[in-house]
């Protein structure tokens, strides 16, 4: 079956996305395992800069061929800069989930909400009981 | 939730790694690597897709024919041994029971191709309204069914077969073999592309997808799903039944008109139809495009002028053309091509445009 590509730099959240942090700011995008189940990409809506975005709430919607799915903040803060470049090509978030097709930067107050992801085993193991 | 129906080819799916859904009640692969690489494979090379889901319902005996034309909307009786046509079962007020294409064995015998979530009713509505003498049978348990689509279709099936093949016409069958097992094959489809819809008993129904497979490797042809499918018919902008088609819908409302015999009449909603389009159709499917970025998408609201006017029935991006295509109802004032609509997608409202179908005209596209 399918293998995910987990990188242990970085934390998860349940809902299949990754954040990795700098200082008080947090990079998200989606998991290799979500743009693997959704495949082809096709439209990515995200917040402006300046949005407040909540944790656990949708900031954005990600679309594939057939489905159309929320994409949900790992952490709450002000989102500070957006990957503008997926409205033309959406085809990066299949092609480099952790690089090129990153979504946002989450200023953050405190790191708290960070450190309470799920680390990159504990992300593996929420996979394979789901395809059980 | 019961377990999901099989096709012959469950584990052969599994095997390849497709991405399984339920379909009409069918565990069917959606796709099995990429829907744009599967959907572009079918335009430029081909593809083979397991449509054993499809439901078979024969009508046999001295009355099949009188039967069959009783009905269907499209013309029966005129239809030659190794014909095949697209046509409705059409219900008392004129909607569309199922869409279906019918097919002229030898003699009176005549059989149905019909949508895998319809085929119970269609078995029992047949069974219904067959006159006396005639038998309805649903063989679609034993019957597997292959379509080979894309332009390079015959060359494989002629390289797996050994028949020759330029001289079947669209909407035309023979009856030939592969190794010994016999297969119907009909050049028809529902991809816009030419190719090959192939019948086959399910037991064998393995042996002619490996050997259409292995026949096709060196030429292009790749497994695809029911995603590509949806995507390319809808390019082509052909119907699917629950989405364009459903039990209260006429067939003229989704300007099938072609298919519908309504001077002959004699068919089952023969009057209704007529009586519906003197009476004016409330509304009229459209293809369009939109202008924006996004992605139309069944259930959205359709608008004109900041009011809701319609809605969507299929919405996709459109492979082939690299911009969203749809095809949904609007009134009849709003149905000519380049009447500017709207989408409503969430909170948006994209820009859409009405234009000419099918979106997609690839080399021997189309039913007729």
């Amino acid at each position: 079956m399918a293998d995910y590509d987990i990188p242990d730099d970085r934390r998860y959240s349940a809902e299949d996305e990754w954040a990795r942090i700098e200082e008080d700011r947090v990079s998200v995008g989606v998991t290799d395992y979500a743009q693997q189940q959704l495949g082809d990409i096709v439209f990515v809506e995200l917040p402006a800069v300046g949005t407040t975005v909540e944790k656990g709430e949708p900031f954005g919607v990600i679309e594939s061929v057939k489905a159309v799915s929320d994409l949900y903040a790992p952490v709450s803060g002000q989102v500070v800069e957006v990957n503008t470049d997926l409205v033309e090509h959406p085809e990066h978030v299949n092609e480099d989930c952790y690089g090129d097709g990153w979504m946002l930067t989450i200023e953050v107050e405190d790191s708290t909400e960070y450190d309470a992801l799920l680390e990159a085993s504990a992300y593996r193991r929420h996979i394979a009981e789901r395809k059980g | 939730m019961t377990e999901s129906k099989r096709t012959p080819l469950y584990e052969t799916h599994c095997r390849l790694g497709a991405r399984m859904v339920d379909f009409a009640g069918f565990a069917m692969p959606v796709q099995y690597s990429s829907i744009l690489e599967e959907h572009a494979a079918v335009r430029e090379h081909a593809g083979l897709f397991d449509v054993s889901h499809m439901g078979q319902i024969y009508l046999l005996g001295s009355a099949a024919l009188g039967t069959a034309e009783h009905l269907l909307s499209c013309p029966v009786a005129s239809l030659p041994e190794g014909g095949v046509r697209y046509g409705f079962l059409c219900n008392e007020t004129g909607g569309v029971v199922d869409d279906v294409t019918i097919y002229r064995l030898a003699g009176e015998t005549l059989f149905l191709c019909v949508n895998a979530a319809n085929i119970e009713k269609d078995y029992h509505w047949m069974l219904a309204h067959a006159e006396r003498g005639v038998r309805v049978e649903d063989r679609s348990p034993r019957l597997g069914l292959l379509a080979l689509q894309g332009p390079a279709s015959q060359r494989i099936l002629e390289g797996a077969s050994g028949l020759s093949l330029g001289g079947l016409k669209r909407f035309r069958f023979l009856e030939g073999s592969l190794g010994g097992t016999p297969l119907l094959i009909s050049r028809t489809g529902y991809t816009g592309s030419d190719g090959f819809e192939i019948y086959v008993d399910s037991e064998s129904t393995l042996r002619l997808w490996e050997s259409l497979l292995a026949a096709g490797a060196p030429l292009g042809l790749k497994p695809c799903g029911l995603g590509a499918r949806d995507t390319l018919r809808l390019e082509a902008a052909l119907p699917l039944y629950g989405h364009e088609l459903d039990d209260t819908t006429s067939p003229l409302e989704a300007r099938l008109d072609r298919f519908v015999k309504l001077a002959q009449g004699g068919f089952i909603g023969a009057e209704a139809i007529a009586r519906r389009k003197a009476a004016g159709h409330p509304r009229l499917l459209v293809g369009f495009t939109l202008k924006e970025r996004g992605i139309a998408r069944a259930g959205h609201v359709l608008a004109h002028k900041g009011q809701a006017v319609g809605v969507v029935t299929s919405g996709a991006p459109s492979p082939s053309l690299g911009i969203s295509i749809g095809l949904g109802y609007v009134p009849p004032s709003l149905a000519s091509v380049g009447t500017d609509l709207f989408v409503k997608i969430r909170e948006r409202q994209v820009a859409a445009r009405v234009v000419e179908t099918p979106f997609v005209k690839a080399a021997g596209a189309r039913r007729s």
